[in-house]
């Protein structure tokens, strides 16, 4: 079903058109309104009257995740604090976090977006659907969560960390849609196998999201639980989840230019690449109030195409992602930079020791160790001073990146070095 | 006094206890008493030796993570309830014991090495008792 037939089936040169109006006034407003995005017009030798319309979108500056931490917490915000009706946090490549902003509206437009992927997915007022992304700071639940209800669907706020009983309410209530990261699926799926509970489950569709999944991975949990599975992306720099997903023919995912222009640039000239080519995904955000994005760079690496799909829609798709352009890791749905991990290891003894981290996938969940060489100046002859340290370690990984680590102590010169310089990250899983 | 216990780094996997006594035996050290102490992924060797200067020295060059450490050593007379007595002495000058284990056994004498909370007041407890320290000369050339 399509949620808005009007934004998703025009023409072309419709939309065309509504983009660049939109253009317009955005560029406008964060002109007028946002400092840091002023000044770099200014040092391009630009004004609002030099954009005319989409085609001159590569005129204007990059933005990018160091300008958001640069302009931590509220600088890029384009309205009052007193519009902003709520508040969202990511992580960032330092300590702080990404910090984004919605007036009323942009949570209007959010849930519609949002409501269109549920559509998109087959679901609508007389679904039951289970939210069970992390309510809090994260834009996983509380976007689902409202895209769903905007919908008209009965929402139920699940959020993680009981599988037991979501699987439980999903027999109990008859839940016919789910919200959730791919690999939190698998493992419910696997749940749900072992406990010879497939015949009760009412399950039709789930929107799963947050990380990335293959092609082979969707269908194997529609095998297992005999259901269809849609991939639902977005970045809370630029709303959330709902900024595209994929119909019934899973040939790429839909993004809903009307609110979101995407371009695909080469990451190192960062000039446009051809439809097909797969380049960095960039996003201008068209619509929102609060905290405007012009030509943000994702980092996702993905290709585009703007035919018309079989599904009656004509708004473009991007392919499934083939990588990022950056080192940011996503552990259990949580991005994490490595630098993070240095960072917090630094505060437990002022220098930072030779470190690994070992990301790795076990039955479907992912599992994060950080190898740790034992030095002299922390060696202890007492086990207690070692577990001492490890935990301390642990909390500071923890209160850096929300994830629980594995500390473990390796002999020294043990981590391999290429070139002399340490291999920081090592990722063992195979997504398959 | 003091007696100076070696303390290696080893993680849990193969070859890697060889490798220390394989660089003792090099180095003609003698390896007096030994205790292993496990973890799920590491364990801790403690060692007396003849000479753990020179051990801690070799061991590092070899890149393991090795250090020297005070302990105490304690003759004990072969009667039962000789370690209560001693452990009691320590506990009643408020010394708890960080860990233990034995150095020798003979028919009218053992002795154990001890790590406590409070190195020097141990020391000062076991002196003022009827129960002996063992010196570094004694206990490096001891089984030699």
């Amino acid at each position: 079903m399509i949620w808005n037939e009007a934004r998703e089936c025009m023409s072309r040169d419709e939309m065309s058109n509504l983009q660049s109006a939109r253009l317009r006034k955005e560029v406008s407003r964060v002109y007028h309104n946002v400092e840091p995005y002023r000044k770099k017009m200014q040092e391009a030798g630009l004004e609002p009257g030099d954009i005319s319309g989409i085609e001159d979108i590569e005129k204007l500056p990059f933005t990018t995740k160091d300008d958001l931490r640069d302009n931590y917490p509220f600088g890029l915000f384009a309205v009052p604090l007193s519009e902003i009706v709520r508040i969202h946090a990511s992580s960032g490549t330092t300590g702080k976090a990404t910090v984004v902003g919605y007036t009323r509206k942009d949570i209007d437009v959010w849930a519609e977006c949002v409501a269109r992927c549920c559509a998109m997915a087959g679901l609508g007022r007389n679904d039951i659907i289970q939210v069970a992304y992390g309510y809090g700071l994260f834009t996983g639940g509380l976007g689902g969560h409202y895209g769903a209800e905007h919908l008209g669907a009965t929402v139920v706020p699940m959020s993680t960390g009981n599988t037991q009983k979501l699987i439980d309410m999903m027999i109990d209530f008859g839940a016919t849609g789910l919200m959730c990261t791919p690999s939190y699926l698998m493992h419910i799926a696997e749940v749900i196998e072992e406990r010879g509970l497939k015949d009760k489950i009412k399950l039709k569709a789930t929107l799963n999201g947050a990380e990335p999944w293959t092609e082979n991975m969707r269908r194997q949990i529609e095998e297992r639980l005999g259901i269809e599975a849609h991939d639902i992306y977005g970045l809370s720099e630029i709303m959330g989840p709902g900024v595209a997903t994929d119909c019934h023919f899973h040939r790429g995912l839909h993004i809903f230019e009307d609110h979101f222009y995407p371009e695909i640039v080469d990451p190192k000239t960062l000039k446009p690449v051809p439809d097909g080519e797969t380049g960095e995904l960039v996003i201008t955000t068209l619509t929102k109030e609060g905290i405007p994005m012009i030509r943000y760079r994702t980092k996702d690496l993905t290709s585009i195409t703007h035919e018309k799909c079989e599904c009656g829609r004509t708004t473009a798709r991007i392919s499934r992602f083939k990588g990022r352009s950056d080192d940011m890791l996503i552990i259990r749905g949580v991005n994490v930079f490595p630098s993070q991990v240095e960072t917090a290891l630094l505060t437990v003894d002022g220098i930072t020791p030779n470190y690994q981290i070992i990301v790795d996938r076990v039955n479907h969940q992912d599992t994060l160790a950080i190898l740790v060489e034992v030095e002299e100046r922390f060696f202890s002859d007492e086990i207690k001073e070692l577990e001492n340290l490890q935990k301390k370690i642990e909390h500071a990984v923890h209160q850096a990146i929300g994830l629980h680590a594995k500390i473990k102590l390796v002999e020294p010169k043990t981590i391999e070095r290429s070139m002399g310089k340490a291999v920081r990250v090592i990722d063992k899983r195979k997504l398959d | 006094m003091f007696i100076k216990q070696l303390t290696v780094f080893i993680e849990n996997r193969a070859g890697r206890l060889e490798q220390v006594t394989q660089i003792l035996k090099d180095n003609n050290i003698n390896i007096v008493s030994v205790s292993l102490a496990d973890t799920s992924d590491y364990g801790l060797l403690r060692l007396i030796l003849s000479d753990p200067d020179k051990a801690v020295t070799v061991l590092k060059d070899a890149g393991l993570s090795a250090m020297t450490t005070n302990v105490i050593a304690v003759k004990l007379t072969q009667h039962v309830g000789k370690l209560g007595e001693l452990l009691a002495i320590l506990s009643d000058a408020g010394v708890n014991v960080e860990y233990m284990y034995g150095l020798t056994s003979g028919d009218e004498n053992a002795s154990i090495v001890l790590k406590t909370s409070d190195q020097n007041k141990a020391l000062d407890v076991i002196n003022a008792s009827t129960f002996e320290l063992l010196t570094t000369e004694e206990t490096y050339s001891m089984n030699d």
